[in-house]
């Protein structure tokens, strides 16, 4: 199975409301997947400003001196957020190219989740309420957001193998199925230079579309390109600084359920996930054909 | 008309309730409000009762039906009326995968669209869908009959037994073993009775009719290497 819901606003007057919002889809959605569930909100980008989101096993001993440490290595200031497990570093986007590997350098064992204008990851395994509590994801505010909640089939249950998958810059990538030639596209994707965290056949996914993405599409044509080339079953829902992205794979047998008003675009694997969201009962309420690509961008 | 509110009440007791009325009860009208896309709604109903859901439901909704009337005011989840045996399932709006899968009697009515799958399995269902249908619909249906008023997706009947196909708009394409087959007044007849019960004014002499080329009944030796 798997949950997944997805919020894309329409109405700035709503960003406030985001990680609320996406906290109680999320939340209906746990009978879906218990073992692990997380969430990407795009928290607005801010000119010149990177943000990066990174986990730790020990967050004590991690992030006591994280931020004072990177400022040092980048030669440049960084403001530091922790969140239970996770910390968000905020540097100038000048020094992004550099952060990646200064982080590895200076605490070796820290996961990236995630590192973009907007994109800030969190994930965990345990239900989507503990873990929506633990990273305080319903005061969030930003522009679109994605969560997902694991019922593991492909590879273990891990914080590593939990979705969102980000394989790019303010990328990510849920999913809902399990794909079939995931260990031959891999091994594709390295040669073309990618590189891979988990043995996740959802990562695999993730880092096809910004692999596309990278050669110069945009979203949509990544998506319709991964009909060609991605074999299995899927629903993805996939996020991008701006843009919000859809897709079934031909046979579309894993469930999905998409509303539009004035005010947002929604999904949901059950049409119960949107249920609390304003405006649902005039909403428009369809089911997204398979093999279709539905995009938006702000 | 007795009311169930569902948010406060739950699942198991709206459903205990419903088993509880038998063929001579007096409670037959239901209404069932703050349904807010729960699953398995008015399952394994055994009498003759009229219930109103008001709003749309999750999977499974009205599943094993037998005698009662079941209105849905909104959109269904996958699997609505699957293996119905008697009475009839209204939907105003869209249904989703898999509806009214191996129905053995009553009636489905879709006012919306259905997705994929719509009556794969049906043995002896009648199902009405005012709109259009997903793919692979009526795969290996048995019998019963499939009124579709706008298109049909991929591989329509596929491995098709006795069930009859009507589709008023364009097929994407037939599955295996499944034919046009010659519209004869008889089947006007069969169409025109199916679409009254389906609410629908559509005119029977727009329609195509589709059925098994029976070609996959038997064995053919000359597709023994094909396996």
């Amino acid at each position: 199975m798997c949950g997944i819901v997805g919020l894309f606003l329409k109405d700035r007057a709503l960003e406030p409301q985001l990680g609320a919002l996406l906290t109680d889809m999320l939340v209906t959605m746990t009978d879906r997947g218990p073992d692990s569930a997380g969430i990407a909100i795009y928290g607005g980008a801010e000119a010149g400003k990177w943000v990066m989101t990174v986990q730790s096993a020990n967050p004590d001993a991690d992030f006591a001196t994280l931020e004072a440490d990177l400022a040092a290595a980048l030669g440049a200031p960084v403001k530091m957020t922790a969140k239970d497990t996770h910390a968000v570093l905020e540097l100038d986007t000048d020094k992004a190219a550099g952060a990646r590997s200064a982080v590895k350098s200076l605490r070796p064992d820290l996961r990236i989740m995630s590192a973009g204008e907007s994109i800030e990851i969190f994930k965990e395994v345990g239900l989507p309420a503990d873990v929506a509590a633990r990273f305080e994801v319903s005061k969030m505010s930003g522009s679109h957001g994605i969560g997902h909640t694991r019922m593991a089939t492909e590879s273990a249950i891990t914080t590593m193998g939990a979705h969102p998958f980000s394989t790019g810059p303010d990328q990510c990538l849920v999913h809902n199925g399990s794909l079939s030639n995931h260990n031959s596209l891999r091994r594709r994707l390295i040669r073309e230079g990618m590189s891979f965290e988990t043995e996740n056949d959802s990562e695999v996914a993730a880092a096809y579309l910004s692999w596309k993405m990278a050669e110069g599409a945009d979203l949509g044509d990544a998506l319709e390109a991964s009909l060609d080339d991605l074999d299995g079953f899927y629903t993805f829902v996939v996020g991008t600084k701006d843009g919000f992205g859809v897709l079934r794979d031909p046979i579309a047998c894993k469930p999905a359920v998409m509303a539009e008003t004035d005010q947002y675009v929604a999904f949901g694997s059950e049409y119960r996930a949107m249920v609390n969201l304003p405006g649902i009962e005039t909403a428009r309420v369809w089911e997204p054909e398979p093999s279709t690509v539905y995009f938006w961008k702000h | 008309m007795q009311t169930f509110d569902l948010e406060a009440d739950g699942l198991r007791a709206l459903n205990s309730t419903l088993h509880a009325q038998k063929e001579h009860t007096n409670a037959t009208a239901w209404e069932i409000i703050n349904p807010k896309g729960s699953h398995a709604l008015a399952v394994g109903v055994d009498a003759p009762l009229d219930i109103t859901v008001r709003g749309s439901t999750g999977y499974y909704c009205a599943g094993m039906n037998k005698l009662a009337t079941i209105r849905i005011k909104g959109n269904a989840g996958p699997g609505v009326a699957e293996n119905m045996m008697s009475g009839s399932v209204i939907i105003d709006g869209d249904a989703s995968q898999y509806a009214g899968a191996t129905g053995r009697g009553g009636t489905l009515v879709i006012k919306g669209n259905a997705a994929s799958r719509c009556g794969i399995s049906m043995k002896g269902i009648d199902i009405i869908v005012h709109g259009n249908i997903g793919h692979m619909s009526a795969f290996m249906a048995q019998s019963g009959n499939l009124v579709v008023c706008g298109d049909a997706g991929d591989a329509l009947g596929d491995s098709l037994y006795e069930a009859r196909l009507f589709v008023r708009g364009s097929v994407k394409s037939l599955g295996a073993d499944c034919v046009e087959k010659e519209m004869r007044p008889e089947h006007i007849e069969i169409l025109r009775d199916l679409l009254a019960r389906g609410e629908c004014d559509a005119d029977p002499s727009e329609f195509r009719r589709y059925g098994s080329a029976r070609n996959l009944y038997n064995f053919n030796v000359d597709n023994a290497s094909a396996y």
